[in-house]
């Protein structure tokens, strides 16, 4: 059987035989905490030796383990290239995509032996393994009202902006809402009704936006016992977000904008 | 609008109206501003009583009586008194609403908070207002 039928055949979900080793190869461990609701009644960590490129992704790696080791792993993934946002995870630690994190960068100084532990991300409910409940978070997604407000006579051609405006809220637009900030964000780990650093961003993607007449309604939302003044600056969700948006940033330009009732 | 969200999602969850109160901004405003203040308040209480003239060592009941013969430094301790109970009791209630996992104990521990805040801001204040220098046993 060669490798190329082998991923045939596990693509539909059974196991391959393991493909040949590339040259060049090393073999890291992966710890993941995996969690069958159906079976288990606490999480456990499995462990597996993966030989892997230096250049591959963390994704390969749950692809390996999930076509040729233990076909029973559950995660979610799309593109494959950090565009859908289906693959935040928790890894080594901290949120981050798996299919934007190389091997490269995980390595353990001076060739000694490498293990990178993979984990759901925190705060949203398990369904199995990696793959949680995005529900919860996009309730909060919905209740900001992510979309054009505007109550004027719908112009005959398109809503005009001016560059300036347009660079207002140009950061926020670039939200794939992987969930990876509101799930590093320690107060939405113990409060998971505050509606997090996503929902924010994408708010404010349309209440800095000069052609949206919502700002007001979503501003209210925002200043709610849920909203702006639950967030402690701790910059987890800065840190965490792949598409290096300014989250903290974000969530502080509408708490000053509640606070001079000026956007 | 929502209702229409909520035709497409039966059973999504819903979280309740925004109640439109501004007490959450209040809030935080307050903690910078007293937070402020604070700092010239406590930074001086310190230096008066700590270093300036000898320091510790020359407090008593007569220095204690002095001071507050005065107008001036009984507003003084009272503000920090107000502020410091008021911005630490706010910021123990951000901690408990942070950390408390089951609302009955949140709701028990903030009942807790609020009636220390309660009881020595009115014993302090109570204090400052009714000393009497002149007492005698």
């Amino acid at each position: 059987m060669t490798a190329s039928t082998a991923e045939q055949t596990s693509a539909s979900g059974s196991k391959g035989s393991e493909p040949p080793v590339p040259e060049g190869a090393i073999t890291v461990t992966v710890k993941i905490r995996r969690f069958n609701t159906e079976f288990d009644d606490e999480p456990r960590w499995d462990s597996f030796e993966i030989p892997a490129l230096p250049s591959d992704r963390v994704l390969n790696l749950l692809h390996y383990v999930k076509w040729y080791l233990d076909g029973t792993l559950t995660f979610r993934r799309s593109c494959a290239h950090g565009i859908c946002g289906s693959d935040a995870m928790r890894i080594n630690g901290v949120n981050r995509l798996a299919c934007k994190v190389l091997l490269k960068d995980l390595l353990s100084a001076g060739g000694k032996p490498t293990t990178i532990t993979i984990e759901p991300i925190k705060g949203l409910p398990v369904h199995k393994d990696l793959l949680v409940d995005m529900e919860p978070f996009f309730e909060a997604f919905r209740a900001v009202q992510p979309y054009l407000i505007n109550y004027s006579p719908e112009p005959t051609r398109e809503r005009l902006q001016s560059a300036a405006d347009r660079e207002r809220f140009d950061d926020t637009t670039k939200c794939i809402l992987c969930a990876c900030c509101t799930t590093s964000c320690p107060v939405y780990w113990s409060d998971g009704s505050y509606f997090g650093p996503a929902a924010i961003v994408n708010a404010h993607r349309f209440i800095f936006d000069s052609r949206d007449e919502g700002a007001e309604e979503r501003l209210d939302i925002l200043s709610d016992k849920e909203g702006v003044w639950r967030c402690r600056t701790t910059f987890n969700c800065t840190d965490a977000c792949p598409r290096g948006i300014q989250v903290t940033k974000a969530i502080q330009e509408v708490k000053r904008a509640l606070l001079f009732k000026r956007v | 609008m929502s209702n229409a969200l909520g035709l497409a999602k039966p059973r999504a969850p819903r979280r309740p109206a925004a109640r439109r109160s501004n007490f959450e901004l209040y809030s935080w405003l307050f903690m910078r501003i007293s937070g402020m203040a604070l700092v010239v308040l406590v930074l001086g209480h310190l230096f008066i009583m700590n270093v300036l003239d000898g320091g510790v060592h020359r407090i008593n009941f007569g220095f204690v009586a002095g001071r507050w013969a005065s107008p001036f430094w009984q507003m003084w301790d009272l503000s920090m008194l107000w502020l410091a109970q008021i911005h630490g009791g706010n910021g123990l209630r951000t901690v408990i609403n942070d950390y408390a996992r089951k609302d009955a104990t949140r709701f028990w521990l903030k009942i807790l908070l609020y009636v220390s805040m309660v009881l020595i801001i009115s014993l302090g204040t109570f204090v400052i207002f009714t000393f009497d220098p002149n007492i005698t046993d």
